[in-house]
């Protein structure tokens, strides 16, 4: 089968006679075309769509700066506090990778947020690109291991509270609880042996992981083609002697020249960070993990990185229930299961925002507000808005709106299929609009 | 070859059933290997061992002091209550979830009004048992901190659950259960072992 019988490659200067040897051997041109020069997205892209190649160069740097960080990172209790000061104090540079480290997970998850809300927008998720959406759901949901796992490694104070409690989240299932959060930790408090394993997660583990899950969802976007803001197949007008979508053009040179000039502002945007504010404030790095970990002492105040506090307020809003928090756990975890349904979920005949009616307009608004509302209180510690009156009982107003948040999060996905169904669309366009 | 190509489209059951035994043993020898590695994520005998019982000296405690060891990687504290702080449990019998320690948070013989073996000195693990953190300890006049039903005991900064000084978790705080009781026993008057109960008691 070797040498098989292929045009020679043109177009390529003094490489052309390279590429034709290696072309015989390896699909280059099959795989170039099918990916690149010859994939047809939609010529209306805008903003939104610069985020799934940012998701990937926010990989990619992830990645390079990891392996750097490791070089000198040593994963024991004694010694990992110690190792990152020392990064970021003697070793050449050190800071500046570390930064750019830190910076990046959460880059990562804004550029990933902001890549969900795109398909929410513009009904990405919908038929035919339900498994896209799934794959994409899990690459969310292995992100967020990955940022967990990577969160102790640093061994300050947040670090090792932070991830004793969602550690001890598990020790809730009943039954098999407490035997799963001591078979996670490897012992009966977060010690040495987690922080060692933590390590090997983050770095091997996940990454692959990550890297595997990210071809397929590419695989499977490029199978079914990209959706655009318009919300309609450019596959259904297609010039009838080429085969092409009218609608389309060239992923490569077209979007690869549009990609690299987001990149360069997304870059721009991410080196301010870096070098002038790369704490943002106590949100990108806490204060409190500048604090060696202290098994014997719980900070004051203990918050996730914010990426995660949505979701940890939905966790403290619910009240414990026949003496047990996993009523508490278990909406946390049906919070973020709960995407993986959207696209069966949605019954607008319509996908784009554009022709929606004003009822999923106004659902998908007050979503995004409880979600930040959700995120802002999960930063902080339930009484910071006080109590109510002695004729509310007292109750932490915090709790209250984190509860009335839960409760609207949760009726944005499950009344979807009727609310979406009874919404006045418009009429879709034949074809896209510029 | 008893199926020869172009023949039939009969399954020949014989392979068949042969593939099936063979996807099951290597089936069975897949997860059998998986184990191991499960395994090695299980607590190591190191840590197992670094589990065992510890000795606290509780001779020279004034009233109302509290001291903290480790046990088993957690806080584990024992303190000398006054008559103020055993008046304050009492008091806060009606603000607390499980004023009779139903819930099995204790062993047996701390399961009375108290929860100790002896009145004076309380045992308690420091781990709050909502999501683990380490409760701080606040006197009973913090009533203008704590609300005007405090009368002293712990409280959780992590998420507002608060404990009276007997370790019962108050009501309508994120903590489900009270502060868990370690097994222990008096060695002495003035020592107590942490962690092991079968000496004596």
């Amino acid at each position: 089968m070797a040498a098989t019988q292929k045009e020679p490659v043109t177009g390529a200067g003094p490489l052309n006679g390279i590429l034709t040897w290696v072309d015989e051997r390896f699909p280059l041109i099959e795989n170039w075309r099918a990916h690149l020069s010859r994939y047809y997205a939609p010529k209306n892209f805008n903003f939104w769509y610069f985020m799934g190649g940012l998701a990937m160069l926010v990989l990619a740097l992830q990645i390079v700066t990891g392996i750097f960080l490791t070089m000198n990172y040593k994963p024991d209790a004694n010694l990992a506090f110690a190792s990152v000061e020392y990064i970021m104090r003697e070793v050449s540079f050190g800071w500046l990778v570390r930064y750019m480290h830190s910076t990046g997970a959460s880059a990562f998850f804004v550029v990933v947020y902001l890549h969900m809300f795109r398909a929410l927008l513009y009904g990405s998720h919908r038929k035919p690109r339900e498994l896209l959406w799934v794959i994409g759901v899990v690459i969310y949901l292995t992100l967020m291991a990955e940022a967990f796992f990577g969160y102790l490694l640093p061994w300050g104070q947040m670090s090792f509270w932070g991830a004793q409690v969602i550690v001890n989240l598990f020790s809730t299932i009943p039954f098999i609880g407490p035997d799963l959060s001591e078979w996670i930790r490897g012992d009966y408090v977060v010690s040495d042996a987690t922080l060692n394993r933590f390590f090997a997660f983050h770095v091997i583990a996940i990454p692959l992981v990550l890297l595997g899950l990210v071809a397929a969802h590419i695989l499977a976007l490029h199978e079914v083609g990209s959706n655009n803001p318009d919300g309609i197949e450019i596959k259904k007008n297609k010039d009838p002697k080429t085969g092409i979508p009218l609608d389309g053009i060239p992923f490569h040179p077209y979007y690869t020249v549009k990609d690299a000039f987001g990149a360069t502002v997304f870059l721009f945007i991410f080196a301010i960070v870096v070098f002038f504010a790369p704490e943002v404030g106590g949100y990108f790095l806490e204060y409190n993990n500048f604090i060696p970990a202290d098994p014997l002492k719980t900070p004051l105040h203990i918050a996730p990185v914010w990426y995660f506090t949505p979701f940890y307020s939905v966790l403290r809003a619910v009240p414990p229930m026949f003496d047990s928090q996993f009523p508490g756990v278990a909406l946390f975890g049906a919070s973020t299961m709960i995407l993986f349904l959207l696209p069966w979920l949605d019954r607008s005949p319509v996908k784009s925002i554009r022709y929606r009616g004003p009822i999923y307009k106004r659902w998908l608004a007050a979503f995004v507000v409880v979600f930040l509302l959700l995120g802002y209180l999960g930063t902080e510690p339930t009484n910071v808005w006080g109590q109510f009156g002695p004729w509310l009982g007292e109750v932490e107003r915090a709790t209250v709106v984190a509860r009335i948040c839960t409760v609207i999060y949760f009726a944005f996905f499950i009344l979807m299929p009727w609310y979406s169904r009874m919404d006045k669309v418009l009429p879709e366009p034949e074809r896209v609009t510029s | 070859m008893s199926n020869p190509k172009g023949k039939t489209n009969e399954m020949d059951s014989g392979r068949r059933n042969l593939l099936a035994v063979t996807v099951t043993a290597g089936g069975v020898a897949s997860v059998a290997t998986a184990l191991p590695f499960a395994a090695t994520m299980l607590p190591s005998d190191r840590a197992k061992a670094l589990g065992a019982p510890v000795e606290a000296d509780i001779g020279s405690m004034a009233p109302g002091e509290m001291q903290i060891l480790e046990w088993r990687g957690k806080p584990v504290w024992i303190v000398r209550r006054t008559k103020e702080m055993l008046e304050g449990i009492k008091k806060s019998d009606a603000n607390v979830a499980d004023p009779n320690s139903r819930v099995p948070q204790q062993p047996e013989y701390a399961k009375n009004e108290f929860r100790a073996i002896k009145d004076e000195f309380a045992v308690l693990v420091g781990v709050c048992t909502h999501l683990g953190c380490s409760p701080q300890m606040k006197a009973s006049d913090a009533q203008a901190e704590m609300g005007a039903n405090w009368g002293g005991g712990f409280y959780c900064p992590c998420h507002g659950s608060k404990f009276d000084f007997a370790g019962r978790v108050y009501k309508g705080v994120p903590a489900p259960t009270n502060l868990e009781v370690p097994p222990y026993t008096y060695l002495s008057d003035s020592k107590i072992l942490i962690g092991d109960d079968k000496k004596g008691a």
